[in-house]
């Protein structure tokens, strides 16, 4: 910049600037909230619009009003501390349950197949072979084994959740590339050692991503577990709606019950986020707010 | 001991042999392939040993041999007096990558070391002397940082400190600035001949350059392949302290082109 004063002196001449526009796509200027809201509005505008044209009966898609009036009824009976309220703490502890259980067999598995050849060898095949099986098929043997109360459900939603933990795991454990390897080896470091200062802590971002597809399928587990083994939680509530043909109920029940998946999600996210705090640059863009 | 016979030619290093390798071989797939045969080396107290080879030419095989990360198939291997028969703490060892842990900061990467063979309390006590050697390699004030915000210069400096806590009584170098731009390449060497000076270190380097090897070497081992063996130790007389002028010196290019003409030979082979 301060070359053109220099030159003043011989050469006045005026340079013409060569600046140019880059071109900007429209979508990289509008706010991520503004976009979601775009895309919520033409959702609901053409369900209202399929709706009062009566292209489908009013029993299998009420309009969206009627769904909005519903979810504010079932929201003032979860607040005041109604019968639904009582339905989804039930199934809260579900998933709290076989979450925890899940996580409990899966890590321990994980290690097993991860760091020890006998697990590989032995132990994996078998765990894909299951892992491969519709799960769900399962329901009817943890009724048969545990009974229609909560135990079969915590059953079936660790049962689903235990295998991306076992495969995040493990996975994880594989991770420390083969220098971490070799330094650790030559620190004269055992193996315990190895596994806990290098190998687990090296493996923690694949063991999260394992711990937030558990996540996701230990809610799928739970409702499934309802309504197949009966039950007084949400998933039979939903049952019940849906029996009645009570649409708009069935559609604001699974609105309240994706909340309490969100919040298990985002519990892990946030733990992830402080436990592998050195990992931030890589977090996915998908959540940032 | 055949040390004797290696006499002839150290002439540029001092000090009493620290580590011996007396006719090593090592043989991989049921003896059918020969990694390494007969080879015999002495590093001196505070000489610096390179050395130099095409790929397949068993470097890498000697190195972890040298770091008792692998037992000779035969011969003998001896650091300080006693058999080298696993990794030892008078050992110490620097990769290509600086290999820090990102869950850990500087300080704590660098007593990693003493953390793994001596317990956590022992790290402890070990810090103040992480801060010296931190301020040996110019990263005062990054004790507390994290690897993340540490440049690929900065953090394989932080791991020299790594390699040097346990006062190694000889340091095994694995292509430790290959990964890095030239001319940070050439800052990080002229540090580590002063480091290496400082701390009176016996230095094994391998490398892939033969101007890295002849600017910080007193002597450089060439090695042939298939199988890999030591086809000739070239001493490097020029004078210490090195400097990055000398690379432009005549001097300077008649060794550099007398170990590239060694290394094209062995090509053919």
């Amino acid at each position: 910049m301060t070359d053109d004063r220099t030159n003043d002196a011989n050469a006045p001449e005026m340079i013409e600037d060569t600046v140019w526009e880059q071109e900007v796509a429209f979508i990289d200027s509008v706010p991520r909230w503004i976009a979601m809201t775009f895309v919520f509005v033409v959702f609901i505008g053409t369900w209202d619009l399929v709706t009062r044209l009566g292209l489908v009966s009013p029993i299998i898609l009420p309009t969206p009003w009627e769904t909005f009036a519903d979810m504010v009824f079932v929201g003032q009976n979860l607040a005041t501390g109604g019968y639904m309220l009582a339905a989804l703490w039930i199934t809260i502890k579900e998933v709290i349950y076989g979450f925890a259980l899940a996580i409990a067999i899966g890590f321990s598995l994980g290690v097993l197949v991860g760091e020890t050849a006998f697990g590989e060898k032995a132990v994996m095949p078998y765990l894909v072979a299951i892992d491969t099986m519709p799960k769900v098929a399962f329901a009817p043997l943890f009724v048969a084994w545990l009974g229609f109360g909560i135990e079969s459900k915590v059953a079936l939603a660790a049962f689903i959740a235990t295998f991306p933990i076992v495969v995040g795991t493990a996975a994880g454990l594989h991770a420390a590339d083969e220098n971490a390897r070799m330094l650790f080896k030559t620190m004269g470091a055992s193996r315990i050692q190895t596994l806990i200062k290098m190998k687990l802590p090296s493996g923690l971002p694949q063991i999260f991503t394992g711990l937030k597809i558990g996540a996701v399928g230990v809610m799928a587990g739970a409702i499934t577990g309802e309504f197949l083994g009966g039950g007084k939680g949400f998933g039979e509530l939903i049952r019940v709606a849906a029996s009645q043909l009570n649409t708009p109920r069935v559609f604001s029940l699974i609105l309240y019950l994706s909340l309490v998946g969100l919040a298990l999600y985002l519990i892990v996210q946030r733990t992830q986020r402080t436990v592998v705090f050195w990992q931030k640059e890589t977090v996915e863009s998908y959540d940032a707010g | 001991m055949i040390a004797a016979a290696e006499q002839g030619f150290s002439g540029a290093s001092v000090g009493a042999p620290v580590y011996e390798l007396t006719r090593v071989s090592k043989t991989y797939a049921r003896n059918l392939v020969v990694a390494l045969e007969d080879v015999t080396l002495t590093l001196r107290k505070g000489s610096f040993t390179s050395v130099i080879g095409s790929s397949g030419c068993g470097k890498s095989t000697l190195l972890k041999i040298m770091a008792g990360l692998i037992p000779p198939s035969k011969g003998r291997v001896m650091l300080q007096g006693e058999p080298v028969t696993g990794p030892r703490r008078d050992i110490g060892m620097m990769f290509q990558q600086a290999t820090l842990f990102p869950w850990k900061t500087a300080v704590e990467n660098i007593v990693l070391p003493i953390e793994i063979r001596d317990g956590k309390p022992a790290a402890e006590k070990a810090k103040e002397k992480a801060h010296a050697l931190l301020d040996i390699v110019g990263l005062t004030g990054f004790e507390n940082v994290y690897p993340n915000e540490l440049s690929g210069g900065m953090a394989q400096r932080a791991s020299i400190c790594r390699m040097l806590i346990t006062e190694p009584a000889v340091l095994l170098l694995d292509e430790p600035f290959s990964a890095l731009d030239e001319l940070s390449r050439d800052m990080m060497n002229m540090e580590l001949q002063r480091i290496c000076r400082e701390q009176q270190a016996t230095a094994f380097l391998v490398t892939h350059s033969i101007q890295e090897a002849v600017i910080l070497s007193d002597e450089i081992v060439v090695m042939k392949p298939r199988p890999g063996r030591i086809a000739e130790v070239v001493p490097v007389d020029l004078p210490r302290p090195r400097t990055l002028d000398m690379m432009t010196t005549p001097k300077f290019g008649e060794i550099v082109d007398y170990i590239r003409g060694m290394l094209d030979k062995g090509e053919d082979m």
